[in-house]
Formats: structure tokens, C-alpha cells, sequence
């Protein structure tokens, strides 16, 4: 297969994947913080709660449409440039696409259409049962689309036929424990970026000292949800590191850059490497951590790079079974580091919401929007890292991404298809920032009472 | 009936489903920068459809997702044979839905006339490009002995298929604008309904052309008989009935035959098509098939049991958003939200 079409085709699905995944986190997780805030609103009948969830109800509008127009072309694109994959596993893959449309993309689209449109056409408990099936079906779709991934990661659940996988346990697929770390560690980074979204958004304004009992209300809640959600992504994390030890361990090996088997085996701390030699130009190594990471006690086994590759050359025939080792260690750090700085800053901010003092008179906390960019950062490198990672297969142990592309692909398609993707794509991104940016700074809508009820959509047209 | 059958009468009925509410969806788009005059106007109908544009596309989606599940060869085939068209179908789609979303966030006109445009070709592509590929379903494309596509873009378009791309188009604009003479307040809506009976004349000759070049051009004949029987027949039919309650401004009557008309000349496709569901212009014999594109037994089961348990309610409350929303769109500022 030609080199240059099949690393065209994984640019494409690359960038326009990771570009999908800027909009989906913030999806999972501010539908939910919105669902909270009119829950609280149904409950209290405080108008704040109601302006509240119109406020940041819009931005998650925004966001979401371009998470539905982008999220097409993933389905789409396994066909187009990746047609032998399809064939080889569409027995299996397909099924959970096919239900992440049935039970989730009809559940998020109808109801949120209901939701924007049905303020004044529902009564006020059947327009907040909306938002949450909105936020439940956005759970849903993260659920179908990662036990699709988990088959790539750990494939189960199936056998070989006619020189294809074939489904013959629909339940293995669903219960493969790589799902259920990967779910809820994807789940929870989403809440995470809606939190810190919320967060950042909110402190740009208490530090300007504007709308101050909206935005302390929703830098509340915010940091109190991201707390709980960025402990959980750390803790399940951890959890999802253990798994792929057992299940693919050259993606630990080179996220450690970890040449050779090592019992007890050191964590790299940093680590300057020269792929082609294959070895470390600086190498700075703790001791012992990284069998503490991988089998929660000071010792044991992890097996290295130089091992693994004569155990797959032998088992698989041979070949490079070494995934780019620079991507995956520093994407892998990427990850782990902004998913810390995560937790401390929202830490640090809960330390003086629980204690009721004000962070906004130290000039530092005009830096606090800034952390918005993290979650996005780590949200990104944690996927380049699980794809990259698992390189040179497409699905583990039986398809090599080599394998799976489209066979009567030229170069001038993809270049039309990359090139076209790449410019609508930047168009929009500079829309969609634009729109953020406007309705970030406000105006917040102040709704005075139920009787001079105006839809805040059209507040400022 | 094998399962087979039934997950091919499945996609057949999301295909369906799609071209009657995105067709409506898409005519509403194409008509948008001719037929609304100012601001108040364009968002009046963008309103019509903006509950529900979204969970419209969806259909396409899930029959996306049912093609890869129940047939990935049709699926693998279809797409990667299908390239450029469908790259073209993206991008369309994405301006489009971003543009419903995006055009009434800010007061500039400039920024409100560009998305509209941006609605007018993100609806009027794909509203072509359908009809496109469906006419090169029935009409066969290079399918090799392995199931590969080995032509090329302009392997797609023909007079035939193009005939087919406008017979889609100008079903779509005509759907649309029966649809906004139901949906908008009554002076606008007589005024659409003007547009309609425009609308009908092209689209029949289209769909007669098409027709003539079908029994020349696929193996109709063969599948169907000269006589063609109920369903193909009823297309026609109900395609005509249409024209004569446009022009007798029996809106809510045309729009239900409209939809029939598109349900039969679908089902009509499908027809053509069974058991097939990519026909290889190379040797017949090396068409896709439901049985040889098709998913294991076991996959086909599995994904039955789902789709006959979730299926009644997404269809449920689908039909209750539009019950929600029953009521004609009026000029009154505040109900508007696009």
C-alpha cells in the first residue's frame, strides 16, 4: 500500500478527530452543569438560576453545534479512507455506531431542539427533564463511540472468519474492562472542561467585578463539580494505566520511554530520546514508580520497549511494532501534567470559595481564564496518546493501520478532501471563537419577574 | 423473511424517513435567500425548521450506522467508492448546520447575509448529490470481484445521474415549500404557496425524464416487469395529485401526498435495487447483495432486538417534538429564536 496515501488518510483522521474532540468534552460537560443549574431553578424558582442557565445554555449551543456537524465526518470517514477496515471489522464496529445514532443522536438532537425552542411551549419540569436527556444522551453517545474504541484497544468478543472478525459475543464487547475505565475517564474529563469552563468564564468576570452574585453562583458550583470530576479522571486514570500494562504494554513502554524491562521499574521523570538508536540523550529517572503505577506496590515487572518489539517480531512475524516513541512520551505527560495543574488550581480556588473568602483581590486570579486551555490540552494529548500509542495497529494484534486504508485512494482525493476539511474547519473555528468570546462577556440577561417573561435568544437582537 | 431482508427494508425505511424530513429541511435552505425578504422573514423560516433540523439528520446518520453494522461492504464500498461525492456532502452539511446555529448570534447584516448563503449551499449540494447517488446505485458503478470500487469521481457523473441529482433538488425545494406554507402565518404562506406551484412544474419534468431514462438505462424491466406495479406507479400518481392540491391551495393535503411521493419513489429505488444494494456496472454478477455484503447471523440479531426496542421511542417522541411545535411561525419578534 502506498506509504504517502496511508499517512494522508491518518493526518486527515487525526486532525479532523482531535478537531471533533475540542467540542465533545465541553458537551458532556456543560450540559450537565446547565441540567444542574435549572434543576435549581425548577426547585427554587430563583430567577438567577433561570439567567444562569440561559447564560451558559447559549455557549453550550454554540459549542454543540459544531460538536453534531463535526462528529459526521467521523462517521463517514472510516468508509471513505479506511474501507478495508471497515471490512475486516464491520461485523463488529459498525453495531455500536448503529446504536450510538438509535439511542443517543436522536435523544441529544431531538430534545435539544425542544429545549431552545420550548422555554414558553412546556411546562417547567417537562423543559428541565429535556436538558437532562440532552446531557444523559451525550453520556450515551461517549458510552457506544468507546466500546466502538475499546474493541481497537482490546478486541473481545469475537472470531476470525473468512479472513474477517466476526461478532459472536455482543456482551463481551460491552463489558471489555478497557471500556470501563476508558468511559468513565473520558466521562469525567468532559465534566472537568465544562468546569473549567465555567470556572475560567466566571473569573474573568468577578475579576472585573462585574454581575458579581451570577458569576460567584457559578464559580461555585463550578469548582465544586470540577473538583469531583478531575479527582475521578485522576483517580480512574491511574486505574486505565494499570489496564493497558496488561493489555498493551508497548503503549506504556514508549509513554515511559522505557528501553529495556525493568524489575522494580523507574518512572522518567524527563527523558530526551533518539528513536533511531534507540536510546535515552538525557534520561532522568525516580526508581521503583513506575511498578508503584503499574501494580500498586514497589515492585514488579514492567516489560520494555526492546522486549516487547522481539516478542511481537516473533509472535507477529517481523516489523516495527514500536509506536512513535517522542509523541507518545511527551503527549502522555501533556495529559498527566495539565490533569494535575487541573486539580491544583481547582483546589486552590475551593480552598477559598469553601471558606468564603474573595480570590479576586490577589491580581494573580486574572490568570484563572487561562486554565480554560488545559483541559482542552490534556483532553487532546490523552487521545494522541491512546491512538498513537497503539500504532502500528489500527486494531490491536490483528490490523495494521497499514492495512486498512482505502485501496483506490489517490493523492489528489485525499489532498482535496485534507486541504478542504483544513480550510472550512479554520473558518469555523474563527467563527465559533468569535461567538464564544461575544457571549462570554455578556450581557448577562436579567429576567425581572415570570410576568414580563421575553425569551433571553432574543434579548439583544 | 431473512434478517437479510428485513435490515435492508430497515435502511430503505431511514432512507425514507431522511428524504422526507431533511427534504423539507433542505427546501426550506435552498429557498431562504430568494423567498425571504428581509431579516423578520428569513428568520420566520428558519424558524420552521430550527427545532428540528438536527434530529432530521440524524435519520442519515442512523442509516449510516445501520449500513456499516448490517452490511459493512455496502458500507465500505458505497463510501470509499463514493469519495469525492460524499467529501462534497460533508462539507455541506457542516457549513449548513453550523450556519442555523451561528447566523442570528450576531446583528452585522453582513454576517446574517453571509450565513445565509451558507445555508442556501449547504442545503442545495446535498439536495442534488442524493438524487446523484442514488440514480448510481440502480445504474451500477466499477465494482471488482473483491467488492472494490475501481473508478474514479467522473465514473459518477452521468446525464442520467445528474437528471437524478435534479429531480431530488427540485423534490426537496418543492417539499420545503409546501412545508413553509403550513408552517409560516397566513399572508406569508400564500405567497410560498405562489412558489409552490412553481416549484411542481420543474420537478415533474425532471422526475419524467428520469423515469424514461430509467427503463433505458437500469434493469427495471427485468426487476419490475413492463408493468411496473403499485408503488412506482403510485409515485407518479401522487407526484400529480400534488401539483392539483398546490393549485388548489390545499396545503396541509399537499404535503402529506408530497411526502407519499417521496416515500414511493424511494421505495421504487429500493425496488430496483432488491436484493442488490450496489449494482456492479462491470458484470452484474459481481454486485453487492444483502447476503454477500452482509454482517455475520449473530450481528444481524443482536442489532434486531436493539432496534425493535428503542426504535418505537424515537420515533415517539420525534413525532411529539413536532407536536410540540405544531403551531404556524408568526412575525412576532419574540417568538423567534434563529
Amino acid at each position: 500500500m502506498d506509504e504517502l496515501i496511508v499517512s494522508l488518510s491518518r493526518w486527515q483522521f487525526a486532525l479532523t478527530t482531535i478537531y471533533h474532540f475540542f467540542f465533545v468534552p465541553l458537551t458532556l460537560g456543560l450540559s450537565v452543569l446547565v441540567a444542574i443549574m435549572e434543576t435549581q431553578y425548577v426547585k427554587t424558582g430563583d430567577l438567577i438560576y433561570k439567567n444562569m442557565t440561559k447564560f451558559w445554555g447559549k455557549l453550550f449551543v454554540i459549542n454543540f453545534a459544531m460538536g453534531v456537524v463535526t462528529g459526521l465526518v467521523q462517521e463517514f470517514q472510516f468508509g471513505m479512507n479506511w474501507s478495508e477496515y471497515s471490512r475486516y471489522v464491520g461485523d463488529i464496529f459498525g453495531a455500536p455506531l448503529a446504536i450510538e445514532a438509535l439511542l443517543a443522536f436522536f435523544l441529544e438532537s431531538t430534545f435539544l431542539g425542544i429545549w431552545i425552542f420550548g422555554w414558553d411551549k412546556l411546562s417547567k419540569k417537562m423543559h428541565l427533564i429535556s436538558i437532562w436527556l440532552v446531557a444523559f444522551g451525550s453520556s450515551v453517545s461517549a458510552f457506544w463511540i468507546l466500546v466502538a474504541n475499546s474493541f481497537m484497544q482490546a478486541p473481545m468478543g469475537f472470531v476470525e472468519e473468512n479472513g474477517r472478525l466476526v461478532m459472536n459475543d455482543f456482551w463481551a464487547l460491552v463489558t471489555n474492562p478497557n471500556v470501563w475505565v476508558q468511559f468513565p475517564h473520558t466521562i469525567f474529563s468532559g465534566f472537568t472542561t465544562g468546569a473549567m469552563f465555567v470556572i475560567g468564564i466566571s473569573g474573568y468576570h468577578l475579576y472585573k467585578n462585574q454581575n458579581n452574585e451570577f458569576f460567584t453562583k457559578s464559580f461555585r458550583l463550578a469548582s465544586l463539580f470540577g473538583i469531583l470530576s478531575i479527582l475521578l479522571v485522576i483517580l480512574i486514570g491511574h486505574s486505565q494505566g494499570q489496564q493497558m500494562i496488561k493489555t498493551q504494554p508497548m503503549k506504556m513502554a514508549s509513554a515511559e520511554a522505557l528501553w529495556n524491562s525493568e524489575d522494580p521499574a523507574s518512572f522518567s521523570l524527563i527523558s530526551i530520546v533518539n528513536e533511531k538508536e534507540k536510546k535515552d540523550i538525557f534520561s532522568f529517572r525516580i526508581p521503583r514508580i513506575l511498578s508503584l503505577l503499574s501494580y500498586n506496590q514497589f515492585s514488579g515487572k514492567v516489560e520494555g520497549i526492546n522486549q516487547l518489539q522481539d516478542y511481537y517480531a516473533e509472535k507477529y512475524g517481523s516489523g516495527n511494532y514500536i509506536p512513535p516513541i517522542s509523541v507518545t512520551y511527551w503527549a502522555f505527560r501533556a495529559m498527566v501534567g495539565s490533569g494535575f495543574l487541573i486539580f491544583f488550581i481547582i483546589a486552590l480556588i475551593l480552598f477559598f470559595v469553601l471558606r468564603n473568602k474573595d480570590i479576586f483581590k490577589f491580581s494573580w486570579s486574572r490568570f484563572i481564564p487561562f486554565a480554560i486551555t488545559l483541559p482542552y490540552i490534556a483532553n487532546s494529548s490523552g487521545w494522541i496518546l491512546t491512538e498513537m500509542g497503539r500504532q502500528p495497529w489500527v486494531v490491536f494484534g490483528y490490523l495494521k493501520t497499514a492495512d486498512a486504508v482505502t485501496p483506490n485512494l489517490t493523492v489528489g482525493m485525499i489532498l482535496t478532501s485534507l486541504i478542504g476539511f483544513g480550510l472550512v474547519y479554520t473558518g469555523l473555528m474563527v467563527a465559533d471563537i468569535y461567538l464564544l468570546a461575544k457571549f462570554s462577556k455578556g450581557p448577562i440577561f436579567q429576567e425581572e419577574a415570570e410576568e414580563s417573561e421575553i425569551s433571553y435568544w432574543e434579548s439583544e437582537i | 423473511m431473512t434478517l437479510n431482508t428485513i435490515w435492508f427494508l430497515l435502511i430503505a425505511v431511514l432512507f425514507i424517513g431522511y428524504f422526507i424530513l431533511e427534504g423539507f429541511d433542505f427546501g426550506v435552505g435552498i429557498l431562504l435567500p430568494f423567498v425571504g425578504k428581509n431579516d423578520t422573514e428569513r428568520r420566520m423560516m428558519i424558524n420552521t425548521i430550527g427545532p428540528h433540523w438536527d434530529g432530521n439528520e440524524v435519520w442519515l446518520i442512523t442509516a449510516g450506522g445501520a449500513m456499516f453494522a448490517a452490511f459493512p461492504q455496502w458500507y465500505a464500498t458505497l463510501f470509499s467508492g463514493f469519495y469525492l461525492v460524499l467529501f462534497l456532502m460533508l462539507i455541506a452539511l457542516i457549513i449548513r448546520g453550523v450556519a442555523f446555529e451561528f447566523r442570528s448570534k450576531d446583528e452585522n447584516p453582513k454576517w446574517r447575509t453571509f450565513w445565509d448563503w451558507v445555508i442556501f449551499i449547504g442545503s442545495f449540494i446535498p439536495a442534488f448529490l442524493w438524487g446523484v447517488a442514488l440514480t448510481n446505485f440502480i445504474r451500477g458503478v466499477p465494482i471488482d470481484a473483491n467488492f472494490h470500487f475501481i473508478g474514479n469521481f467522473w465514473n459518477l457523473i452521468s446525464g442520467y445521474s445528474l437528471i437524478g441529482g435534479l429531480v431530488s433538488l427540485t423534490g426537496f425545494t418543492l417539499q420545503g415549500a409546501i412545508f413553509l406554507s403550513l408552517k409560516l402565518e397566513e399572508q406569508f404562506a400564500i405567497r410560498i404557496n405562489k412558489i409552490a406551484r412553481k416549484l411542481w412544474i420543474p420537478n415533474i419534468i425532471a422526475v419524467f425524464l428520469f423515469a424514461i431514462e430509467t427503463y433505458f438505462l437500469t434493469d427495471i424491466l427485468d426487476r419490475l416487469g413492463v408493468n411496473p406495479g403499485f408503488v412506482p406507479i403510485a409515485a407518479v400518481l401522487s407526484l400529480l395529485t400534488v401539483g392539483w392540491l398546490v393549485y388548489q391551495n390545499y396545503n396541509g393535503w399537499a404535503f402529506f401526498i408530497n411526502c407519499l411521493a417521496i416515500l414511493f419513489s424511494t421505495t421504487t429505488i429500493f425496488m430496483i435495487l432488491y436484493p442488490r444494494v450496489l449494482v456492479s456496472s462491470i458484470d452484474k454478477n459481481l454486485s453487492l447483495t444483502i447476503i454477500n455484503s452482509a454482517s455475520s447471523p449473530y450481528t444481524l440479531k443482536v442489532m434486531s432486538i436493539i432496534a425493535l426496542i428503542f426504535l418505537p421511542f424515537v420515533l415517539g417522541y420525534q413525532i411529539w417534538a413536532y407536536w410540540v411545535f405544531r403551531k404556524r411561525i408568526t412575525s412576532n419578534k419574540e417568538s423567534l429564536h434563529y
